[in-house]
């Protein structure tokens, strides 16, 4: 009797320790440093940064963008040419190799909210969840820091 | 070696110089001289445009003589470069401080059909209070940027809205209006800040 109860306990230790998804790759991903700034109203375009690392050891890809806060997310890349110009285009799907970091930040990627359905109040959050081409999800939740904030820190 | 083929010699090595110098004019500055990649700004005495500023006052060039200047154009519709070089230029005032309490500092919109003047006062009301918006009409926006040398381009996106690509550069200017160079988009403080420092050392010895 002892012995068939260490069993199920040591089965559920096993059980625990297994992975509980079959999606291999994007649960590796660590999301860091999420910020976005402050909107004025919602007619303009809002934008997000954070830093997407992925700890495991096969390429994950992010193929999209969800969030309540925005009717169009997607990711965004700026560019500045030679000549000082910058520009935004859509960015396509963006691949993490295992063991390395892909940055949204002030100036390259960043997640472009489109079509805002609610004004992004500073000291609030909003929920912004990733989509990965593993079927895999991570949901966000991203701080709102003023309109003049630099970074994560403000 | 006599005196005839000292001179033809002469001649030849001459003759050669000449070419070179002739092969490098036509180059560097003569007719096959490649077009240059982006044109300095002209000096504000020599633009023209009107604007008005964020509290509806008649600006344009001659406004900023007198003391230096730093101007750049965005729109307020702009998500990411735009925030960014406002609040990079607002974090280089706070570092220079007092010294900047004459700096003329403008923000100009690429973008005027949204970018009314309620929408550039409130706008620049989060930001450092040294920095104007002004924006004016399309015209006027098209001999502002000719003036600066910049560019900016209307672009559709998805779901008909659009976007604006512009020079995302910083100009400065010293108290006579003449350009002082520039800081490039997202250039960091600690290259930006001695910029524009030594245009307003300038200023200050021209008024000593």
């Amino acid at each position: 009797m002892k012995s068939s109860i260490a069993a199920t306990i040591f089965a559920s230790c096993l059980f625990v320790g297994l992975p509980t998804t079959t999606v291999a790759g994007s649960e590796d991903v660590v999301v860091e440093n999420a910020w976005s700034r402050a909107s004025i109203g919602i007619n303009r375009p809002g934008a997000a940064y954070m830093t997407l690392r992925n700890t495991g050891t096969d390429p994950v890809t992010l193929v999209g963008l969800e969030t309540p806060l925005a009717m169009m997310p997607d990711i965004h890349e700026t560019k500045t040419d030679a000549n000082g110009v910058s520009s935004m285009a859509p960015a396509g799907e963006i691949m993490i190799p295992p063991g390395e970091s892909v940055s949204l930040e002030p100036g390259g990627l960043h997640a472009m909210l489109m079509r805002l359905q609610t004004k992004m109040v500073e000291g609030e959050t909003f929920p912004l969840t990733l989509n990965f081409a593993d079927g895999g999800t991570r949901t966000v939740d991203v701080p709102i820091l003023g309109i003049a904030a630099r970074g994560p820190e403000g | 070696m006599n005196r005839r083929t000292l001179l033809t010699y002469g001649a030849a090595i001459a003759g050669v110089a000449a070419l070179t110098l002739f092969i490098g004019w036509w180059r560097v500055d003569g007719p096959g001289a490649p077009e240059p990649v982006a044109q300095r700004p002209l000096p504000l005495t020599q633009m023209e445009f009107q604007m008005t500023d964020q509290d509806g006052a008649t600006v344009g060039p001659e406004t900023l003589l007198g003391n230096p200047s730093m101007a750049f154009f965005g729109f307020t519709y702009c998500p990411d470069v735009c925030p960014t070089t406002l609040s990079d230029i607002s974090g280089w005032l706070d570092d220079l401080g007092d010294d900047v309490a004459d700096m003329n500092v403008v923000f100009i919109t690429v973008d005027p059909e949204r970018d009314t003047e309620a929408a550039m006062a409130e706008y620049v009301s989060y930001f450092h209070p040294a920095i104007q918006g002004w924006s004016g009409t399309l015209s006027e926006t098209a001999r502002a940027a000719a003036g600066f040398r910049a560019s900016y381009e209307k672009v559709v996106t998805e779901g008909d809205d659009y976007t604006m690509n512009h020079t995302a550069s910083v100009f400065l200017f010293d108290v006579e209006g003449q350009f002082a160079g520039t800081v490039d988009y997202h250039e960091s403080r600690e290259f930006a800040v001695p910029k524009i420092r030594r245009i307003l050392t300038r200023a200050e010895e021209d008024t000593s």
